[in-house]
């Protein structure tokens, strides 16, 4: 550990709480109608859709409107995969895919969790990139943001109406996610990431041999798969390519856009609810726990593993998995970041992390992905746990608990816990299946703890739709496929659908004014509260399994067992 | 009501994927391709007209008057279909993935750092040098582990240490402020130096 290395994690927070102010007031102004400087193609896909801007929806219209949208791209998703091979922009010919890798790859891009069962640079073309992946991360990313925006709006009147799914999707990605992919595109090529249409390229080495160089429109494709929290590379190497991410510059510059908008979310539910502190409090619990996460997770890997210094490797920490260019602390920040939010990007290789370096990432995402979370699901998730912890306080001193002058009730409390409980069932039933069944072990690439690791982080990061891996799990079987391809399903929508009908039950409550028996949320006592509950709620029944894995691989990696 | 959301749906859909997905990246690839052609296309070294390589992507080096790179866990398939490594090659990417308590990753470590004090001597073994990346395409060695290298490939070359360790210093990329980045070379822009030296 060095202090450059913390000044490195100091620095990426300063860069994004910096940022987060001024973008947050800014998508406040998107969500409420005032950033209008694309009006006419705004106004002229209303047009060509057939969408009426004025029609304020219920949440159940709203959840419709979302969960079809997403139903019919997911469908065209599974045709362009399956269909590549007779589609445009295929230089290398590449095959189309299998039914079920289709299935889970379109699950996995619909949901935004951009999980990769397949090796991009074999089995997806550079058409299939842009028309068919590229597309879900900006309309994912945007359909995530305005279910946040939906239940910002829970709060802010009381009409019981959330506002409408088709305007904020094309205001989400008109005036947010298509320029900040351009600007950010933009700085990528400058710094090297390649975009182009022309196919591999030979070149002819130094020592007289050949070297076939894969290469595509990445450019592109990193922006959005940063800023959209989306995480799916265009290589398999991820945002450790070289090409996906070629210096130190472009490492720091990726780990800001994939946090930039999950902690401006937060801040701008305080401009929308003319309540600023609100909003701070919420991006202070989030900020909190990923800070620990991060020095814990760079702690662990500048410490090294204590069997290579054995073998004679000098001290300077576990290099595994990891590029030169970055560095240590900028390499565990990137993956603690990329699994605080739900991005899933990663520029080193979590399966070959020590231990609790890699348990770091995986606690992260077993928290229900709230540090800041994906672009918007990082949000509503986060008021749910709000709501949870209004409620414990309010059974504390016997009052009816208020959220923000609605009325927290039995109603809002049984459909989140639904969700949570959705959630973990998920992740534990089927990493408990998977371990118990002949495929699923064969699918290991580890023995011992390390194995049983690496089913439950794809299980948990296939059900928080996060997508990062520990990749040397081979999850093109029939049993993940389909497996983590319904987790991925389950995951997003049976906790986005109670989330709405949370949003729109408290939308239609009167806002009640503070009284002096209300439990403030804001200030030091209430961020305290909400990270116990995060931990407590979120973490705490993931805590038998991780004992399993990473602890006791800890335990034992410290006496000098090897599998 | 499902009816109703239908033609919304669908139709925004269909926009946005002509718009985001084929109008976007052919105007943005068009754009790139004329303002910034060289980092577009890969960033690619050229000699006497011939592509040589990418500045970003490492290449396998195995002679002893070459630097050395990093180990790359990249595997492929020979003519039978057996699965072989294919250190380097840059048609795939990706890492090797064993664990911190993996009996073949400690196997492999050892046989690394026995590898390498036979070929540079005894001393402190870097650990970049024994451990595979994360894309298997790594370009860059610290800058500790290319002092190493040094005095070796200057007997190779038979040229004097000093010129070597010069290079390294002309060549080495160094951490801003020691914070962001770190201090290393690239393999092959140090080679390609070299080679300008003394042809091997």
């Amino acid at each position: 550990m060095t202090i450059q290395g913390f000044a490195y994690i100091a620095l990426v927070f300063l860069l994004v709480l910096g940022a987060a102010f001024p973008l947050g007031r800014y998508l406040a102004a998107i969500f409420e109608g005032r950033v209008r400087f694309l009006r006419p193609l705004e106004t002229g896909i209303y047009r060509l859709a057939g969408v009426d801007e004025r029609r304020a929806m219920g949440w159940q219209s709203y959840a419709v409107a979302l969960l079809l949208l997403s139903v019919i791209h997911f469908a065209l998703l599974y045709a362009i995969l399956r269909l590549q091979f007779y589609l445009p922009m295929n230089p290398q010919h590449i095959a189309g895919m299998s039914p079920r890798l289709a299935f889970n790859t379109a699950a996995s891009f619909a949901t935004n969790t951009n999980w990769q069962a397949y090796a991009p640079e074999a089995q997806i073309s550079d058409g299939a990139q842009a028309y068919g992946l590229a597309v879900h991360m900006f309309i994912s990313a945007a359909a995530g943001i305005a279910a946040a925006a939906a239940m910002m709006r829970a709060f802010t009147g009381n009409a019981a109406r959330l506002g409408n799914f088709y305007v904020d999707l094309t205001r989400i990605t008109l005036y947010l996610l298509l320029p900040g992919a351009l600007i950010a595109a933009v700085v990528l090529v400058l710094a090297g990431v390649p975009q182009s249409f022309s196919g591999f390229i030979t070149a002819h080495t130094l020592q007289g041999g050949t070297q076939t160089i894969a290469i595509g429109p990445v450019a592109m494709q990193e922006a959005i798969k940063e800023l959209g929290t989306n995480g799916g590379g265009f290589f398999n190497a991820n945002s450790a390519h070289p090409f996906e991410n070629p210096n130190g510059w472009t490492n720091l510059f990726e780990n800001w856009l994939l946090l930039v908008i999950g902690f401006a979310l937060p801040i701008a539910f305080g401009h929308m609810v003319k309540d600023k502190a609100q909003g701070r409090a919420l991006m202070a619990a989030m900020a909190i726990i990923l800070a620990l996460g991060c020095i814990g997770a760079y702690a662990a890997e500048a410490h090294g593993n204590p069997l290579q210094i054995a073998a004679g490797v000098a001290p300077g920490g576990n290099w595994e998995g990891k590029e030169m260019r970055f560095g240590i602390a900028p390499s565990t920040t990137f993956n603690v970041s990329a699994t605080g939010t739900s991005t899933g990007a990663v520029d080193s290789f979590t399966d070959s992390y020590t231990p609790l370096g890699g348990a770091v990432p995986l606690f992260l995402m077993q928290l229900g992905e709230v540090t800041p979370g994906g672009v918007g699901s990082g949000f509503y998730t986060i008021i749910v746990f709000a709501l949870f912890s209004v409620f414990i306080a309010g059974l504390m001193v016997g009052r009816t608990p208020e959220y923000l002058g609605k009325k927290v009730q039995a109603k809002e409390i049984k459909l989140a816990m639904l969700g949570v409980l959705i959630l973990t069932l998920f992740i534990l039933a089927g990493a408990g299946f998977s371990l118990v069944t002949k495929s699923g072990l064969a699918s290991l690439a580890n023995a011992g703890p390390h194995g049983l690791t690496e089913m439950l982080y794809g299980w948990t990061s296939a059900t928080e739709n996060n997508g990062s891996a520990f990749a040397g799990l081979s999850a093109d079987t029939p049993l993940l496929d389909y497996g983590l391809g319904a987790a991925m399903l389950f995951g997003r929508f049976a906790f986005m659908i109670p989330v709405l009908a949370i949003a729109g039950s408290l939308a239609a409550k009167p806002r009640l004014a503070a009284s002096a028996g209300t439990f403030p949320t804001t200030g030091p006592l209430f961020i305290g509260l909400l990270i116990g509950v995060i931990i407590i709620l979120g973490g705490l029944q993931f805590l038998p399994a991780d004992t399993l894995g990473p602890l006791a691989e800890h335990v034992l990696l410290q006496a000098g067992k090897i599998f | 009501m499902i009816l109703r959301e239908l033609r919304p749906a669908l139709s925004l859909v269909v926009l946005f994927t002509l718009g985001l997905g084929f109008i976007l990246p052919e105007a943005f690839t068009g754009a790139m391709q004329a303002a910034l052609p060289v980092q577009a296309n890969g960033s690619l070294l050229r000699q006497n007209g011939q592509i040589i390589g990418s500045a970003l992507i490492g290449q396998n080096f195995t002679g002893a008057d070459y630097f050395q790179p990093r180990p790359s866990a990249l595997m492929g398939t020979d003519a039978k279909g057996n699965a072989i490594p294919t250190p380097y090659d840059a048609s795939e990417s990706g890492a090797s993935n064993l664990g911190p308590t993996s009996a073949a990753l400690q196997t492999a470590i050892q046989q690394r750092v026995a590898a390498y004090v036979k070929a540079y001597g005894p001393g402190p073994v870097p650990p970049d040098a024994v451990t595979s990346s994360g894309s298997g395409l790594d370009p860059d060695i610290s800058l500790a582990n290319a002092l190493r290298q040094a005095p070796a490939i200057a007997a190779a070359r038979h040229l004097p240490a000093a010129t070597v360790t010069d290079l390294i210093a002309r060549t080495t990329h160094h951490a801003v402020l020691g914070v962001i980045g770190t201090d290393h070379v690239n393999v092959l822009e140090l080679n390609l130096a070299l080679d300008k030296l003394s042809r091997p």
